[in-house]
């Protein structure tokens, strides 16, 4: 198959050259797990009360809408708290359990015979199940399969440079991903099936091709795509496997193509096939501020310490821990957090791995950016664009083509955070057409409004003119008979006439008014 | 639980940074400087010497007058490349205020003014030069003959060059630059063939010259190698330079100097791999450097055949610089899903 290689991007060192994938390691239970809730608002109501007993993978709040996803209890045991506890950066509402340590589950009703059910009920299923995208993006997998694709890519390549999880998975599990890419081609429709694996992953591609050896197996084309970070980007795999690209601001079922990390997939299957709710996630624990780097199989809402304690612990040149790899990750103040279904990694980065902290400088257009951006922008342009306030600009260069992978200030020899520049300016750029689009509905509400009055005048006008000939005579005759008041008769009289007048006078005023604007704005130089 | 600070994504970095840019920018001029040592003898050594030290005073004292901090600033070592781009280009023999004055429009008015490193328009090394090409015309003229400098003794040099007092024999050491000569020549009516016959050229160009130019382009080629410079720039001045003089000398080679003599002689080289390169006055889009690289190589040729001075690169890089930004809009590269320019909706 000819790959096509996508623009920029960088090459990075793998963190621990040459050794095979590791199998994933189990952890023992926590003593607490904490699952944070669908954030308010949007809120889907929490399904359970403090003190109650649950199980594994019962559900403790249901999805708020299509976009958020349903999550479900982590092993079995007593809710404790429902309350506000450190999630990622921020704080969240959570169910804190406290295990039992018996780990009894309530699974949903296998549907082993899936290829005779209807599609809709088998993403039904997935939603139940709150399986969600487990490369890092963590959207809900129902909403994502609802749309088609002929072309089905199961996403193998790491989205980040030291994590390991995806090649773990593929390594030792090869079985099971080939049975949910079967699952997963029968839910898109899709005619064909590629897997893309990095063509560093040697064990996978071995265990893959045995399992694609067996009989039932196949149908699914194996891809070695260059390790060459952001290649396990969604963007960018599908113009190294199609040699198409993505609209801007579109998706990939624009293309006809449908993308799924591997974990996803197999979570997807065991959902249908098992009745598992998603409980756990594979985790790289990387960095050279951790003992026991490798692969572990977490379960959700496993606090960060429990994982790093049990691994080994820290090590003295633990300086810094972030959630997700190296690139993109988000860098957390304490580990006392929970692992999430976007939770690819754990790294704890020593000192001397990090950035350093030197004063940013002055970019000096170098272009090094420009030549590393996958998006092919130029960042280095943006970056003037945005410092120097002209946000339309940076706009129409291409800013919300920006995936943030952060290979421009990886590369950056000014040490400037583009990254950030780029968010914070994406986030401006969205106030912006937030308060344009509430302008503009204020316009139309103002403009129906006018429009409204002046329609109301008209009609009035109308009616009291279709009235005026009866009342008129209706009026004169009293007046006739009773000439002791013909003041009185006259002001009945005269008084809708008037009105009338008056009114009338108001919509020719306004209408000459409307007549004049347009010729007026056109005399206008 | 254990606490950590934070910090915005991405927390790796490929520990590249401005000084080490600019360190290899100097080490890959290293070939050109000891090629020009070697024709030009030790007086550039002198020119070095007092280029990095008025550099090291001037940024320290316009440092310290902005309130800034001189570490961090000094250590980006972009002055040491300005001074030695300014040296390689001065006389060996020039009087010390030569260097002075170069070297404090370079940074003074050519860098600071304009905020200091990343924000000047202009090559600050190129400011510096023409401002000394038009201050001391006839200091700058005065180059000597290859490998005549050697005879020299070290205090006839520090005399000539701290002093000012020329050495005895600077009559027979010294002549023009292959450049100069023959653009006299030529306006004399003497056809090319005589004038290459002369000893001031060599097998391709000017003798000594070529070597050095040739110096230049290994440097260059390490430049390329670590990603320094992309291959644009370079691409588009020595394309540039032969494309157009290729048809003038195929039509009449006796008045025309050969494409190849043209890139060997003054200082093409130079700019193609280390001046027109410098990212920050030059174009930042691909096909923009490739168009900056292509003006700088075609006005330095017209400045040799029309303008005023025998080599025109100074001016040529000043005038590119002007029409940067204007480049910078040239055809921007199209963004990952966004449709061809042009293409139909």
């Amino acid at each position: 198959m000819l790959l096509q290689p996508f623009h920029g991007g960088v090459r990075l060192p793998p963190h621990k050259p040459g050794d095979a994938a590791p199998a994933p390691q189990s952890l023992p239970l926590p003593p607490e797990l904490v699952h944070p809730l669908p954030p308010p608002g949007a809120s889907g109501a929490c399904a359970v009360t403090v003190g109650q007993r649950v199980r594994r993978g019962q559900l403790l709040a249901a999805a708020a809408d299509a976009r958020g996803a349903a999550v479900h209890a982590g092993s079995s045991g007593t809710v404790t708290a429902i309350a506000p506890r450190p999630v990622g950066d921020g704080e969240a509402t959570c169910v804190v359990i406290a295990t039992d340590g018996r780990d009894d589950s309530a699974p949903l009703p296998p549907l082993a015979d899936w290829r005779e059910l209807p599609r809709e009920r088998l993403l039904e299923r997935l939603a139940v199940a709150g399986v969600v995208g487990l490369g890092g993006a963590a959207f809900p997998a129902a909403a994502k399969l609802a749309a088609p694709g002929t072309i089905l890519i199961l996403n193998g390549a790491e989205c980040e440079p030291w994590l390991r999880s995806d090649e773990a998975l593929l390594c030792h599990g090869a079985v099971e991903v080939l049975a949910a890419a079967q699952l997963l081609a029968h839910l898109c429709r899709a005619t064909r099936v590629l897997l893309a694996l990095e063509s560093r992953m040697h064990g996978a591609r071995a265990a893959l091709q045995a399992a694609l050896a067996a009989p039932g197996a196949g149908g699914v084309e194996l891809v070695a795509v260059p390790t060459r970070y952001p290649v396990g980007s969604e963007r960018q795999l599908i113009r190294v496997l199609t040699g198409q690209e993505v609209p801007s601001g579109g998706l990939p079922r624009d293309l006809d193509a449908s993308v799924h990390n591997v974990a996803s997939a197999v979570a997807a299957w065991r959902a249908i096939v098992h009745g598992e709710a998603l409980t756990e996630r594979l985790v790289t624990l990387g960095g050279r501020g951790v003992r026991g780097a490798g692969v572990y199989r977490v379960r959700l809402g496993t606090p960060v310490a429990h994982l790093v304690a049990h691994a080994g612990g820290y090590t003295d040149a633990a300086a810094r821990l972030v959630l997700g790899g190296p690139m993109m990750g988000q860098a957390v103040v304490h580990d006392a957090v929970p692992v999430l279904a976007s939770t690819q990694a754990v790294l704890v980065l020593g000192a001397d791995e990090l950035r350093a902290a030197a004063p940013e400088r002055a970019c000096i257009r170098c272009g090094d950016c420009a030549a590393v951006c996958p998006a092919q922008l130029l960042p280095q342009t943006l970056l003037a664009q945005l410092r120097e306030g002209e946000l339309e600009a940076a706009a129409q260069q291409g800013l919300s083509d920006c995936i943030e992978c952060g290979a421009c200030a990886w590369v950056c020899p000014a040490q400037i955070p583009l990254v950030q520049l780029y968010r914070d300016g994406k986030s401006a750029l969205q106030v912006q057409e937030d308060e344009r689009a509430r302008a503009a509905q204020a316009r139309a509400r103002h403009l129906a409004r006018a429009a409204r009055l002046a329609r109301d005048a008209a009609e009035r006008v109308a009616r009291v003119a279709a009235r005026a000939p009866a009342t008129a005579p209706a009026a004169a005759q009293p007046a006739a008979t009773a000439p002791a008041t013909p003041a009185a008769a006259a002001t009945t009289a005269a008084a809708p006439m008037d009105k009338a007048a008056v009114l009338a006078a108001i919509a020719r005023g306004r209408a000459r008014r409307q007549a004049a604007a347009p010729a007026g704005r056109e005399d206008a130089p | 639980m254990k606490a950590f600070a934070v910090a915005p994504a991405p927390h790796i970095h490929a520990g590249r940074s401005v000084t080490r840019v600019m360190g290899h920018v100097l080490l890959a001029l290293l070939p050109g400087v000891a090629a020009q040592l070697l024709f030009f003898g030790p007086g550039l050594l002198l020119q070095l010497a007092l280029c990095l030290a008025f550099a090291a005073a001037f940024e320290a004292a316009v440092l310290r007058l902005r309130g800034k901090p001189l570490l961090p600033h000094l250590a980006d070592l972009s002055a040491a490349v300005t001074a030695v781009l300014l040296a390689l280009c001065l006389p060996p023999l020039a009087p010390w205020w030569v260097a002075l004055a170069g070297m404090a429009a370079a940074l003074l008015l050519g860098k600071h003014a304009y905020g200091g490193l990343g924000h000047n328009p202009f090559n600050p090394a190129m400011v510096g030069l023409a401002a000394v090409l038009l201050c001391f015309p006839r200091e700058m003229a005065q180059w000597l003959s290859p490998l005549a400098p050697l005879s020299l003794s070290p205090s006839e040099l520090f005399d000539a060059v701290l002093r000012g007092v020329p050495p005895p024999t600077l009559d027979t050491l010294s002549s023009a630059t292959p450049l100069d000569t023959l653009r006299s020549l030529a306006h004399e009516g003497r056809t090319l063939a005589e004038i290459r016959r002369t000893p001031l050229f060599g097998n391709v160009g000017g003798k000594g010259w070529e070597w050095i130019a040739a110096a230049y382009a290994l440097g260059g080629g390490y430049l390329l190698w670590r990603r320094v410079i992309r291959w644009q720039v370079p691409l588009g001045v020595i394309g540039a330079s032969l494309l157009v003089s290729l048809p003038f000398w195929l039509s009449d080679p006796d008045t025309h100097p050969s494409p190849l003599l043209h890139l060997v002689c003054g200082g093409l080289m130079l700019a193609a791999f280390f001046v027109a390169t410098d990212p920050v006055t030059g174009a930042t889009t691909p096909r923009g450097r490739l168009l900056f690289g292509a003006g700088v190589g075609v006005l330095t040729l017209a400045i040799r055949r029309w303008g005023g001075f025998p080599d025109g690169v100074a001016f040529a890089v000043l005038l590119m610089n002007l029409a940067a930004p204007l480049l910078d809009r040239v055809g921007p590269p199209r963004p990952y899903g966004h449709r061809r320019a042009g293409a139909a909706p």
